[in-house]
């Protein structure tokens, strides 16, 4: 039976409760009469032989390309750069699909003789990834051929030595990527495209860059004009890469693109009720959900998080492109679209969400206050294509214990932009003018990143953009379950259940409101008409 | 639990309890897997094959002793054979899975599966897990070639089961022999899988085809053909013949009457002798006559050993 596409439910008496997310907790909700519940397409079905599609993509490629047996002689330079580990989420069961690719890629260039090889993590302004999440995403046979001989590298957006100035786009905008990716006779891309917004010049113009090049287009002006940016046709930050990514082709850099498209199957079967719908629960789903919520519910929140970080999501492949970069977005693009599109009707006054225990920035870490705030605001808002599924000047109410809580490896100057920053404004303009170069430039921040495990100096800043377009959009934004102070610090409004959270909005919205509640994840788009 | 137990589970509040339907959605109807969609790769996992071993060794075997008191001849054929084999058998009763299973040697006996009519056997979930569960049936099309439960056959037999089946396709409607089909042939040349011809006699007279366990024909009483019906203590015979390998060159087509022909020639040495089964080849001992159907049951030979009779008449 094929899956079913997505899905808009109008609550009626009939309808039983709604699960919602609370980071590592699971509630059910009983959602007000006439509101609407947006299902996401059930998981297509994978390719049936992904090491076939695989090399099948390579020697047959998409757009302007040669195969990519046809682009390896002996004597080359090749670097291979990948999707590091924000990508997917949760992380896949093994093996991970970088691994597939980049194995294939290597049996390819060792057959030509190719000897100069050497692999990236495309980090951007990430945190390094540890050795466990480099296995994980390379498998072992990858990570010992090519790390202890120091061949396995992590981009360093901080390295002036290891960067190289490409020039300036028209629209002035500085283009310096990985100094080794620059100079190779190929450079290979491996991407895992969870949505719209990943792949396409994006990977190199971004996952490669330094922060130099970055800020042009990681800023509140960029993030306000991209309605939304995983909307590639509406989205300033999909053409300022694009714009980018034409410069680094311009400049002579060949690139292989390999772009990938996973299906939702998000939780392995224990728990698989968290992507069903309620009233097809069955017995087992339902004893499941009651045990989880009410185990969850009595278990400190760091093995809580250990718990769900330890999930392996059984992702299956449902197609792999390869070639010309813009050509294989194009495919790749339409590949999401097919698992993730939810053609919704309208507009309404109040968006809901549940907002899980991950985002791309706190895997295996934590979700500080920012981190909620994105990717409520910047990640699930923006996962629209034509309008937002809430109106302007409406309210979007998530729930998330947000806790005031940070991992001081991982995101250390999260920390001090919390403290500092969000305590003067919570204006993305302002705090880009007054603080942003400081902490970018931050010399202690800077050797954390380098060195240690630690997001780049400037990432709450970005983290803080992601929400500039939904922030301008909304009347208000409500937290429900979440730390007050935690919340109130945001700027946003506490709320203790769903209910109060209804009256707060209808403060703002006025009575007898329209919602919409997104059943997230996994993850849709919705196609607003 | 009992039903009112399930009842108060039912009314409990969601997720306790089950789910309303929204009145928006269209319920589906029911899809039931059964048929030859029924999965039942569980039941050759080892938590079923040990209860499958403990049912049919502790159980099934004194029962079908003492139902189907049996001469065995040709055991010899089987006794030290090795897997995968493919055991072939004229069919005349519900028994004659049962009377073969325990028949077996023990190491053919639990690592064996029975092609199972997927419109009788498995037209129920219930019925689909009892007999894959008590016989490890397999559901097989038996009224037209099904690629997929050939499939599912010959992958088993690749890995190693050993598979019983009925190549007339149903239980004899009057006690004679019905032509084979080629589905066992086909496998057998598909796998290499060598194919032992079985013929059991007298298991019609246990419990016949038209009959169920209570002694009623199909849509009767249980009055009318009192003789007719219910479970008949019968001794029986039980011969295996010496496995048969398709030649390199043989086909489906041409195999399969060599195997139907090794069946038949059992059933006369058993109706005769292995002598005179040879020298007289007449199909007439194991097909009955080619005549109106009242003339060939008229043709059957009288039950030999009358035994006792369950219900009681």
């Amino acid at each position: 039976m094929s899956p079913r596409p997505g899905f808009v439910l109008e609550v009626d008496r009939s309808t039983p409760p709604t699960l919602f997310w609370s980071g590592e907790q699971l509630s059910l909700h009983r959602l007000p009469v006439g509101s609407r519940v947006l299902y996401a397409p059930e998981p297509l079905e994978g390719l049936a032989d992904p090491e076939a599609a695989i090399a099948h993509a390579l020697e047959h490629p998409t757009g302007d390309s040669e195969p990519l047996s046809a682009l390896l002689f002996p004597g080359m330079k090749l670097t291979i750069c990948f999707d590091d580990v924000s990508l997917p989420l949760p992380q896949m069961a093994a093996p991970d699909v970088r691994q597939l690719i980049i194995e294939a890629v290597l049996d390819a260039a060792a057959a030509k003789g190719v000897d100069d090889v050497v692999l990236v993590a495309a980090l951007a302004l990430h945190r390094r990834m540890t050795e466990p999440e480099l296995r994980h995403a390379l498998g072992d046979r990858v990570y010992d051929a090519f790390a202890p001989h120091g061949l396995l590298t992590q981009h360093d957006a901080e390295d002036e030595d290891a960067l190289t100035y490409l020039g300036q786009t028209k629209h002035g905008e500085d283009v310096e990527i990985n100094a080794r990716a620059a100079s190779s006779d190929l450079l290979v891309y491996v991407n895992i495209n969870l949505v719209s917004m990943d792949g396409g010049h994006k990977s190199v113009a971004t996952g490669l860059a330094s922060y130099k090049s970055l800020r042009h287009h990681h800023n509140p002006k960029t993030m306000k004009a991209s309605k939304s940016f995983m909307d590639q046709h509406h989205s300033e930050l999909h053409s300022a890469n694009w714009r980018m990514g034409r410069l680094i082709k311009e400049s002579g850099i060949k690139i292989f693109q390999i772009e990938t498209t996973l299906n939702n199957d998000t939780f392995p079967g224990r728990f698989a009720m968290l992507q069903k719908r309620e009233w097809e629960w069955n017995l087992r789903d339902r004893a499941t959900f009651a045990a989880t919520s009410a185990a969850l519910a009595r278990t400190p929140s760091r093995y809580a998080r250990q718990i769900f970080h330890s999930i392996k999501s059984p992702y299956r492949l449902t197609s792999v492109q390869a070639g010309e970069v813009e050509a294989v977005h194009e495919v790749t693009t339409a590949n999401v679209w097919r698992q993730q599109g939810v053609v919704v009707e309208g507009q309404s006054d109040i968006l809901t969400m549940g907002l899980p225990y991950i985002c791309p920035y706190n895997v295996n870490s934590i979700m500080n206050p920012i981190l909620v705030a994105c990717l409520g605001l910047g990640y699930f808002f923006n996962m629209y294509r034509g309008k937002p599924l809430v109106r302007e000047g409406g309210v979007v109410i998530m729930t998330h214990p947000t806790p005031w809580e940070f991992h001081p490896g991982h995101h250390p100057s999260y920390i001090d932009f919390f403290e500092q920053v969000l305590s003067v404004t919570t204006d993305p303009e302002v705090m880009h003018a007054q603080f942003e170069e400081a902490f970018a430039t931050d010399p202690w921040y800077r050797h954390l990143y380098r060195t240690g495990h630690a997001y780049h100096g400037v990432h709450p800043f970005y983290m803080w953009y992601w929400c500039s377009h939904a922030m301008a959009h909304l009347g208000r934004v409500i937290i429900v379950g979440g730390d007050p102070k935690a919340v109130r610090r945001m700027g946003f409004t506490p709320a203790t259940t769903l209910e109060d959270a209804f009256e707060l909005a209808k403060d703002v919205v006025g009575p007898d409101p329209s919602i919409t509640h997104v059943h997230n994840p996994p993850l849709l788009m919705a196609d607003v008409q | 639990m009992t039903t009112k137990g399930f009842k108060k589970l039912a009314s409990l509040p969601f997720p306790l309890g089950a789910p309303t339907w929204p009145d928006s959605v269209e319920r589906p109807s029911k899809l039931r897997k059964v048929g030859l969609d029924y999965d039942n790769a569980w039941s050759r996992r080892y938590p079923a094959r040990l209860v499958r071993a403990m049912v049919l060794d502790n159980l099934g075997r004194p029962t079908v002793r003492v139902l189907a008191p049996s001469t065995v001849r040709g055991y010899h054929h089987v006794e030290q054979l090795e897997g995968p084999v493919i055991f072939v058998a004229n069919h005349a009763s519900h028994l004659d899975t049962g009377v073969i299973l325990t028949h077996l040697p023990t190491h053919l006996r639990h690592k064996t599966i029975v092609a199972a009519a997927s419109d009788f056997f498995f037209d129920r979930t219930w019925k689909a897990a009892t007999w894959s569960l008590l016989l490890g049936a397999i559901p097989i099309e038996r009224t037209k070639i099904d690629r997929r439960s050939a499939a599912q056959a010959e992958e088993l037999l690749a890995e190693g089961w050993n598979l019983v089946i009925f190549p007339e396709g149903g239980r004899t409607p009057d006690g004679w022999m019905q032509d084979f089909k080629a589905g066992a042939a086909f496998l057998s040349c598909k796998t290499g899988a060598a194919v032992v011809p079985i013929w059991l006699g007298d298991t019609g007279k246990i419990l016949k085809k038209g009959s169920d366990f209570n002694g009623r024909p199909p849509g009767g009483s249980g009055t009318e053909d009192a003789e007719s019906g219910g479970l008949h203590r019968h001794r029986v015979s039980v011969s295996f013949g010496s496995p048969l390998r398709p030649e390199p060159d043989d086909n489906a087509r041409r195999f399969a009457p060599r195997i139907e022909a090794a069946v038949e020639l059992l059933g006369r040495e058993v109706s005769t002798d292995f002598w005179q089964a040879r020298r007289n080849p007449n199909p007439a001992n194991t097909r009955g006559p080619e005549a109106a159907p009242w003339r060939r049951a008229w043709a059957k030979p009288e039950d030999g050993e009358h035994m006792a009779s369950w219900p009681k008449r």
